[in-house]
């Protein structure tokens, strides 16, 4: 499997304080990897040095591209689709417009349109409400309008960051049934973010356990789940 | 009762002066959240370079063009140029910078073309349409021209991926950026509007009011008033709020407080809103969990 994403030495600040202390690991094209660990571990912090939104030392590659010290609009061209914590909803805009913005940097028009009518395939509410205000969707239907609007950018590696957040079990179980879909259908390689260890680890190919800004565990997620002291202390559960 | 028509039509022919302003005051309002006090100046300004246009030879409507174009390239540069480096600094340097733009261009333009005032020519003739004794040629078409302008820019945020993106930046620009807009330029372009809008409403204002370095002063306080009345984050609001204002000014400036006491209507419109409905007639009540 070639190589999509290999990361080396990463640091991640926030202002002057240092939350990643230069860490390296890599994906493989078309790959599930999971990012655990608890809360500020710097989870979330690292899909953000990926996509340029903190200040970052080290140095990223993704396929042929560097991608440390770009902007964030220049990286998400490369094919990154970040679907970041929190959703970024464009709350005052329709659904279908949500997902239309999903498509704004791609040139083939009838394409964009064609990939809409595949979304609301995936995710049929969505047609349903293809005309209604952003703000007023569920908190269901709004994750899974932000990992459409990530596919409509048609990316090769797409960041999740905790998608299971605050949604019912339920709905979440719907939302790892599109994700496993997306990545056997369309091949996108997906890097998740997870507080949910145990759902993340039965998707993910290979899993990542931060703590305070450093890798402590890395492995094979059947590894990782077999391995019962790494659960109980990591993973809670 | 055909004085108050008159009034009534004469309101309108202003308020979508106001309007444009307004509206102007809230595509950077929504973008930024600060209040651009540069605008009326900015929008002087381009009216003088029409002048010097039409001075030069330039047809009328040749002139008007070139204008909106050349405001609309001012407004990107002063955004690049001036209040990008503030853009992240506190709102009293952002308030300062906007200040001193509102000086310097009335200086500057003082500087150049001196603060005697000019006449400035419309476009539409002397004699009314029809022979109407309502409203002068120039009262119509100066709404006519408005409409126009809103209508262009209802349909350019409305139907254009350019458009969606502008209001996408606006809205959520950390998101926007995720889907690879480039916002930083999205705020340009605002800018770039909101110059060419302010130029095409000086244009219109200039043979009512004459040229000079100060005739957006008044202006742009009816158009604050228009654009709070409507709601500051509202654009469909901010042009309901300039036809207001026009009217009311008009009406109560003729029969009820006389013109000498006209501005003060935007005054008591301002504090009033302010004090009684703070989100304005369109307005969203912001609220925030803490």
């Amino acid at each position: 499997m070639p190589s999509l994403l290999a990361v080396a030495n990463l640091e991640a600040y926030y202002g002057a304080t240092k939350v990643l202390h230069g860490f390296s690991f890599g994906m493989e094209e078309g790959s599930i990897t999971a990012l655990l660990g608890a809360n500020g571990a710097g989870k979330t912090t690292t899909l953000r040095a990926l996509c340029g939104m903190v200040k970052t030392r080290g140095e990223i590659r993704f396929g042929e591209h560097r991608l440390d010290g770009r902007a964030t609009e220049d990286i998400v061209r490369r094919g990154i689709a970040h679907v970041p914590d929190g959703r970024g909803t464009f709350l005052n805009l329709s659904t279908e417009e949500n997902l239309r913005l999903g498509g704004y940097t791609r040139r083939d028009r009838a394409g964009v349109s064609e990939d809409i009518e595949r979304m609301f395939g995936y995710f049929p509410r969505l047609k349903e409400r293809h005309r209604q205000q952003a703000g007023t969707l569920s908190g269901g239907e709004q994750q899974m309008l932000a990992v459409a609007r990530g596919l409509m950018m048609r990316p090769r590696l797409m960041l999740l960051d905790e998608p299971s957040f605050g949604l019912a079990p339920l709905i979440v179980e719907q939302i790892f049934q599109i994700m496993r879909t997306i990545n056997e259908r369309e091949k996108v390689a997906i890097l998740l973010v997870e507080q949910n260890a145990a759902m993340a680890l039965a998707l993910a190919d290979r899993a990542y356990v931060l703590e305070t800004g450093r890798i402590v565990i890395s492995g094979s997620a059947a590894e990782i789940r077999g391995n019962e002291a790494v659960r109980r202390s990591y993973l809670g559960y | 009762m055909d004085a108050f028509i008159h009034q009534f039509l004469a309101g309108l022919a202003t308020g979508g002066i106001y309007a444009s302003v307004a509206l102007a005051l809230v595509m950077i309002y929504q973008a930024t959240h600060h209040v651009n006090f540069a605008q009326g100046e900015l929008a002087m300004f381009c009216t003088y370079l029409a002048w010097s246009l039409i001075n030069a030879g330039f047809g009328y409507w040749s002139a008007f063009l070139i204008t909106v174009m050349l405001a609309f390239v001012l407004g990107v540069l002063i955004e690049r140029v001036i209040v990008r480096p503030v853009e992240n600094s506190p709102v009293l340097a952002v308030v300062v910078v906007f200040i001193a733009l509102l000086v310097i261009f009335n200086s500057i333009a003082g500087w150049i073309y001196s603060y005697t005032i000019k006449t400035f020519p419309s476009p539409f003739p002397a004699e009314p349409f029809f022979g109407n004794k309502y409203m002068s040629s120039h009262e119509i078409g100066s709404i006519g021209v408005t409409l126009v302008v809103l209508l262009l820019l209802y349909a350019f945020f409305r139907y254009t991926p350019l458009g969606l993106a502008m209001r996408a930046a606006a809205q959520n620009p950390a998101s926007a950026k995720l889907v690879g807009i480039r916002v930083g330029w999205m705020l340009a372009l605002g800018w770039g509007l909101a110059a060419a809008i302010g130029a095409v409403a000086g244009m219109m204002v200039a043979p009512v009011v004459f040229l000079d370095p100060n005739m957006m002063g008044g202006i742009l306080l009816y158009a604050f008033a228009a654009a709070l009345v409507g709601g500051v984050d509202s654009p469909g609001g901010a042009v309901f709020g300039g036809f207001l204002v026009g009217v009311l000014e008009n009406l109560l400036g003729a029969f009820v407080i006389g013109n000498e006491l006209k501005l003060a209507v935007a005054l008591v419109l301002i504090v009033g809103v302010l004090v009684v409905k703070p989100t304005g007639f369109f307005g969203k009540v912001h609220v925030s969990r803490v």
